[in-house]
C-alpha cells in the first residue's frame, strides 16, 4: 500500500475493484465501514460476483473477468473529457507536461518497436524528448500534441462508454454513475482510496491493471494524501516482507536488482542501475543505489567484500534469463531441475496446471519440504484414486519432510500490507522435534560449508566466505538477523558538514538509510528496513497506539518502511507553495523552515518549495508517471487485451492483438489453451472467509465451517445446464477436470458482451486430498500456465471452463 | 447459572474440568462461574501477529505455564489484541480459530523421508536428513555449477531451486535469501510471485 489500513477511514470514496476485503481481509475492512459511517464515504465495488463487499456497497457493477483495463481506460477518458482532474496536481506533480519522443506511437493495438517473432518490444522510443543537458523537455500549458497529457487523451479516446459496456458487460448507466462518483474526488478536499488484491494481479495484464489505477489516482490528485493511495491488499501475513527482502528470482533485498550476465562487473552494474536525473534539482533517490548495493554486499560478505574485489560482486549469481516460478517449473518439467526446496508453500495447489506440476515434481531427484503441516505437495507421490492418480513405483524422487515451527513458536517480524514491520514473540515450544526455519536453513548451510571445507569442489568461495557472525552458528537469533538487515556502521561515520561530529560509532546500529555509504564503511542487509532496529532498540516492537492527528497515524506503533513513513509521497499533500491542498486536512506542509506534519515527511526536510523538489522522489524526474516510459514490457500506457483464454475471437480495441502481445507462454502451454467452442464459460478463482488457501483445512473449526469443495454458478447457467443446487457437476478445462458440488446463487448474473451472453463460474479452491476437510479435487487441475507479462503472476482470474452435471 | 449436582458431575466428566473449589465443597453453580475466571487468570499472555492475511492483526496467545526454566508452556486460548490500532481486538474466523492451527492433528512432528519408488514415509533423525540433504546439494552443485558463460563470470546454479514461505518471518526470509544466493541458486521465489 502507498497508505495503510487505518488510513482508509479518511476516504470519501472507496473503490474496491480486483479484491474482496470484506471476505478476505475482514478485520481490515472495518476501516472501510468506518469511512462509510464516520466520513459518509461512498463504497464503489466492481467485481465478477456480488460479494459480501458488494453487499455493503453504494454502487456495484458486475464485470467480466479480465476486462479491468477496458473499464479503467473508460474512467480515464471520462475524467479527461469532463475535465474532472486535479489541475495543479497534474501539472506540477505528474509527467503530464513532459514531451515524448517523436518516434513513439501506438496503432491498432501495438506500440512502436514491436517484434512479433520475439513477442517483445524495443522500448527505446517510449522515452522523453531530451534537451542538450539530458533533461526532459516540458510544456507547462499541456497543449503540445507530443506532451504526455495529449497523448493520454488520444490513447483513451477509443474507450467510450459504449465500448466499455460492450466489453465488460457493465451497463452504460452504471458505468457512468461510477465515473461520476470517482470524479468527485478530483476536488482537493476529497480523497478516493483504491483497494485491490489478486483480482487485479492474477491476469496476463495484471501489472497494467495497477498502472491504470495509478494513472487515475494521479489525475485525481489522490496520491500522498490521507484517504487516498493505490493500496494493494496483499495475501499472506509476510508476503510484503519477503517481497521487500527480495526473495524473488530477479531481486535482492530492498528492491535492488539481482545482476544479470549483461553486468559482468560492479561498475557496469551500478552504471546501468543508477538512474540519471531527468529533471533538474530532483531527489532521484535511486541515485543512491551504489550505497544500498555496497552496504548489502558488506552485510553478506563482511571482511571478504573489499574495494579491491569489487565488494565480492562476483560471488553473486548472474542471471541469463528469468527464473520465476513458472520458468522454474517449466525447466523442472523438461527434466532440467534436479532438486527443489518447498518451504511453507503448496505449489501442487498454487502454481497452475496440476497435471503439469505433478509431472514436473515426479522428475525431481529430490524434494525437501519444510512446513509445520502435511501439505498436498509433500505427498504428491502418493496415489489418491481419482483425486490424484500417480504411479508411485515409477516416481524416483527422494522426498524429505522437515517439521518447522509456526508463528506462535518463534520470535520475529512480519510486514503487513501497510508496510508496518511488527514484531511477535514466542509463546510456546513447537510439537515433537519441529525446528525454526532460520535454524533449519543454517544447519543445511553449515553442513554444505563443512563439505566444501573438507572436500573442495565447485567455486566454494561464496559459501566459505559468507559472513556468519552469529553467536550460535547453527541457530542465528531473530534479533541478530534483524540487527543485520537494519545495518551497522563499520567505522566511525562522521558528519560531512562537520567532521568533528560522529553520526554513528563503529559497531553501532544505523538510525536510517541516510547514513549508508558506497565505500564499504556501512553494512545493511535491506536498506529500506534501516531504522527498524537501531541503537534505541527494536522499533518493530513498539506499542504506542496514540493517534495525535486523529488521522490514524500511530507513529509509535511498530515501525514502517521507509523511515517510519505511514503515507508514501506525502509531500504531495501540499501544493507547490508548501501549503496544504485542503486546510481542513493538513497532512505534511512547509512551516517556513522545514517540512512537518502528521507523518515523517517524504522529502528532504529542508527542501524549500521554491527549490521545486517534487514529491515522487524515487523517480528520476520527481513526478508521478502517467506515461510509464520503458518501465513496463507491453506499453507505457495500459491497453486492454483479452485473457489468453477468452470468449471473444477478436479484440475490438486492439485488432492487431487479441491477448497481451508481450506476455510469455511456453510452447507446451500454448497447446494446452482451450477455446470458447469447447469451454464456453469464464472461470475465476476466489477465496472464502473461513479458509486461507490450503492451510486452514488442517484446522478443525475452519474445516467444520467450510468442509467441502464447491463451484459457484448463477441461476441462469444452472438452468441452461439443468443443474440444481447441490448437484455433483464436472468442471472441465483444457488442462483437466474436477468433480464438485454446485452452489447455485443469485450472485453471478450472465453478462451481455459484444452481443453474446457470457456466464462466469466462481471457483473457490481450498480443498484437496490432505487436511481435515472432505477429500476433494484440487481446483488447480483447471488453471492455465501463463502469467503477467512483467512479473509472471499466473492468470488464475480469467480462463475458460465447461460445467455439466456429473 | 443454576446447575444441579448431577448436572455438574456430568459437565465435569465431559471435560470442563474439576477444580479444587469443588473438592472443597462449594456449590456447583458458584464453582462453574469461578472456573471461567480461573482459566485465563493462570495463563501467561504473549503478543503475537496472526500469520494468515496481510492485515497483520494483533493476537494475544494465552499459555498455561509460568515460563520458568524447564516449564513447558501450552497455548490454550487465542484472542485479538485490543490495543492493536488496526484490528482493535477483533479477529476473523481464521484468526479466531488459530488455536486449531497450533494444535492441528496434521502438525508435522518428526523429520520424515520417502525413498525412490517407495509407498510410505519413514521417520528419520534430523542429523541423518540434514547430512543427506547437504550431500545431495553439494554433489549437484559440483556437477552443475556454471562459473563462466563465455567471457563473463556468472557463478550460477540453476538445477536446484527454492520456494520460500510468505508467512515466514523477515528474519527467516533474510537468512534464506543470504544462504541461497551464496550457494549460487537463481530460481528463488515465494508466494509474492503468484
Amino acid at each position: 500500500m502507498t497508505n495503510h489500513w487505518v488510513d482508509i477511514r479518511n476516504a470519501d470514496v472507496v473503490l474496491v475493484m480486483g479484491g474482496n476485503p470484506a471476505e478476505a481481509h475482514p478485520c481490515g475492512f472495518k476501516w472501510v465501514m468506518e469511512a462509510k459511517v464516520k466520513n459518509k464515504a461512498r463504497l464503489v465495488v466492481v467485481d465478477p460476483r456480488f460479494t459480501r463487499t458488494a453487499a455493503v456497497a453504494d454502487l456495484f457493477a458486475q464485470i467480466r473477468p479480465g476486462t479491468d483495463i477496458a473499464f479503467l481506460g473508460g474512467v480515464i477518458r471520462y475524467l479527461l473529457e469532463n475535465d474532472r482532474i486535479q489541475h495543479e496536481y497534474v501539472k506540477s506533480y505528474t509527467n503530464a507536461s513532459f514531451l515524448v519522443r517523436r518516434d513513439y506511437g501506438f496503432e491498432g493495438g501495438l506500440f512502436s518497436g514491436y517484434d512479433g517473432e520475439k513477442r517483445s518490444y524495443d522500448r527505446s522510443s517510449w522515452a522523453y524528448e531530451l534537451d542538450p543537458d539530458g533533461y526532459a523537455r516540458v510544456d507547462p500549458t499541456l497543449e503540445d500534441p507530443r506532451c504526455v497529457f495529449q497523448l493520454l487523451k488520444a490513447h483513451y479516446a477509443r474507450y467510450t462508454p459504449e465500448v466499455v459496456s460492450s466489453l465488460t458487460g457493465v451497463p452504460k448507466e452504471t458505468f457512468l454513475k461510477i465515473c461520476e462518483v470517482i470524479s468527485s474526488t478530483a476536488a482537493p478536499g476529497r480523497a478516493m482510496t483504491s483497494l485491490y488484491a489478486l483480482g487485479w494481479t492474477q491476469h496476463s495484464v495484471g501489472s497494467q491493471n495497477i498502472r491504470a489505477i495509478a494513472v487515475i489516482q494521479l489525475l485525481l490528485g489522490n496520491i500522498g494524501i490521507p484517504g487516498g493511495g493505490v493500496n494493494a491488499l496483499r495475501g499472506h501475513s509476510n508476503i510484503q516482507g519477503l517481497t521487500d527482502l527480495g526473495v524473488m528470482s530477479h531481486l535482492l533485498p530492498g528492491y535492488l536488482a539481482l545482476p544479470t550476465e549483461k553486468e559482468p562487473d560492479l561498475k557496469t552494474y551500478l552504471a546501468a542501475r543508477t538512474p540519471k536525473p531527468l529533471r533538474p534539482g530532483q531527489m532521484n533517490y535511486w541515485q543512491n543505489t551504489p550505497k544500498f548495493f555496497v552496504s548489502l554486499l558488506k552485510a553478506w560478505y563482511g571482511a571478504a567484500a573489499t574495494k579491491e574485489n569489487d565488494f565480492a560482486y562476483d560471488f553473486l549469481p548472474k542471471n541469463d534469463r528469468p527464473y520465476d516460478i513458472l520458468a522454474a517449473f517449466e525447466l523442472m518439467h523438461q527434466g532440467k531441475v534436479n532438486g527443489y526446496f518447498c518451504q511453507g508453500f503448496n505449489p501442487l495447489g498454487s502454481v497452475p496446471d496440476k497435471a503439469k506440476l505433478t509431472a514436473a515434481l515426479s522428475k525431481l531427484k529430490f524434494l525437501v519440504v519444510i512446513d509445520p503441516l502435511a501439505t498436498d505437495t509433500s505427498t504428491f507421490w502418493k496415489s489418491r484414486g481419482e483425486l490424484h492418480e500417480v504411479d508411485t513405483g515409477t516416481i524416483a524422487t527422494e522426498v524429505f519432510r522437515l517439521p518447522s515451527t509456526c508463528f506462535a513458536e518463534e520470535d520475529g517480524s512480519l510486514v503487513n500490507s501497510g508496510r508496518w514491520l511488527q514484531w511477535h514473540f514466542k509463546a510456546a515450544d513447537p510439537p515433537g522435534e519441529a525446528r525454526g526455519d532460520p535454524e533449519i536453513m543454517a544447519e543445511i548451510f553449515l553442513r554444505v560449508r563443512a563439505l566444501y571445507e573438507k572436500e573442495g569442489g565447485a567455486f566454494p568461495d561464496p559459501i566459505l566466505k559468507l559472513h556468519w557472525p552469529y553467536r550460535i552458528p547453527h541457530a542465528p537469533s531473530p534479533e541478530e538477523l534483524a540487527r543485520e538487515f537494519n545495518g551497522t556502521a563499520l567505522v566511525d561515520l562522521l558528519d560531512p558538514k562537520d567532521p568533528t561530529k560522529v553520526l554513528a560509532r563503529e559497531g553501532e546500529q544505523l538510525s536510517g538509510f541516510g547514513l549508508l555509504q558506497a565505500d564499504g564503511s556501512t553494512a545493511s542487509g535491506c536498506w529500506i528496513f534501516a531504522g527498524s532496529f537501531t541503537q534505541a532498540g527494536n522499533q518493530m516492537a513498539r506499542r504506542d497506539a496514540a493517534d495525535p492527528s486523529g488521522l490514524g497515524n500511530t507513529l509509535g506503533w511498530a515501525w514502517s518502511w521507509p523511515a517510519n513513513r505511514r503515507i508514501l509521497y506525502n509531500r504531495a499533500s501540499a501544493d507547490p507553495s508548501g501549503a496544504p491542498w485542503d486546510p481542513r486536512r493538513r497532512y505534511v506542509y512547509w512551516t517556513g523552515k522545514r517540512w512537518d506534519g502528521a507523518d515523517v515527511p517524504d522529502i528532504r526536510p529542508d527542501a524549500a518549495p521554491g527549490e521545486n523538489v517534487f514529491p515522487f522522489i524515487m523517480n528520476p524526474d520527481g513526478v508521478g508517471h502517467l506515461f510509464a516510459l520503458g518501465g513496463m514490457v507491453e506499453g507505457p500506457f495500459p491497453e486492454h487485451y483479452e485473457p489468453f483464454e477468452t470468449p471473444l475471437s477478436q479484440n475490438p480495441l486492439s485488432p492487431r492483438s487479441l491477448s497481451n502481445p508481450a506476455a510469455r507462454i511456453f510452447p507446451g502451454d500454448r497447446e494446452r489453451l482451450g477455446t470458447a467452442r469447447d469451454f464456453p464459460f469464464v472461470a475465476t478463482t476466489y477465496r472464502l472467509t473461513e479458509h486461507f488457501h490450503f492451510w486452514t483445512k488442517h484446522a478443525r473449526i475452519p474445516a467444520v465451517l467450510q468442509p467441502e469443495a464447491f463451484v459457484e454458478i448463477g441461476e441462469d447457467l444452472a438452468r441452461l445446464r439443468q443443474i440444481r443446487n447441490g448437484d455433483l457437476v464436472l468442471v472441465r478445462s483444457k488442462r483437466g477436470q474436477i468433480k464438485v458440488k454446485a452452489l447455485v446463487t443469485k450472485r453471478i448474473r450472465p453478462l451481455s458482451v459484444e452481443g453474446k451472453e457470457v456466464h462466469t463460474v466462481g471457483l473457490p479452491f481450498h480443498w484437496g486430498f490432505e487436511g481435515l476437510t472432505r477429500p476433494g479435487y484440487l481446483t488447480n487441475s483447471l488453471t492455465p500456465f501463463v502469467g503477467d507479462a512483467n512479473i509472471q503472476t499466473p492468470e488464475f482470474k480469467a480462463f475458460l471452463v465447461d460445467v455439466r452435471r456429473a | 447459572m443454576k446447575v444441579s449436582r448431577r448436572g455438574f458431575l456430568k459437565l465435569t466428566a465431559s471435560g470442563m474440568g474439576a477444580t479444587s473449589l469443588a473438592a472443597l465443597g462449594f456449590s456447583p453453580a458458584r464453582v462453574l462461574a469461578e472456573v471461567r475466571t480461573f482459566k485465563l487468570a493462570e495463563t501467561s499472555e504473549t503478543r503475537n501477529t496472526c500469520p494468515y492475511c496481510s492485515v497483520g492483526c494483533g493476537v494475544i496467545l494465552h499459555g498455561l505455564g509460568d515460563r520458568s526454566k524447564n516449564a513447558r508452556t501450552e497455548i490454550i486460548h487465542v484472542e485479538g489484541d485490543p490495543d492493536h490500532p488496526v484490528n482493535r481486538g477483533t479477529l476473523c474466523p481464521k484468526g479466531a480459530s488459530l488455536l486449531d492451527f497450533v494444535h492441528s492433528p496434521n502438525r508435522l512432528r518428526h523429520p520424515e523421508y520417502r525413498g525412490p519408488g517407495e509407498k510410505e514415509w519413514k521417520r528419520v533423525e534430523w542429523d541423518w536428513a540434514l547430512d543427506r540433504i547437504a550431500r545431495l546439494l553439494k554433489d549437484d552443485r559440483d556437477r552443475n555449477f556454471l562459473a563462466r558463460a563465455g567471457e563473463v563470470t556468472v557463478n550460477r546454479w540453476t538445477t536446484v531451486a527454492f520456494l520460500a514461505a510468505s508467512a515466514s518471518s523477515n528474519e527467516s526470509g533474510y537468512i534464506t535469501n543470504k544462504i541461497i544466493r551464496a550457494m549460487g541458486m537463481t530460481a528463488l521465489d515465494n508466494q509474492a510471485r503468484v
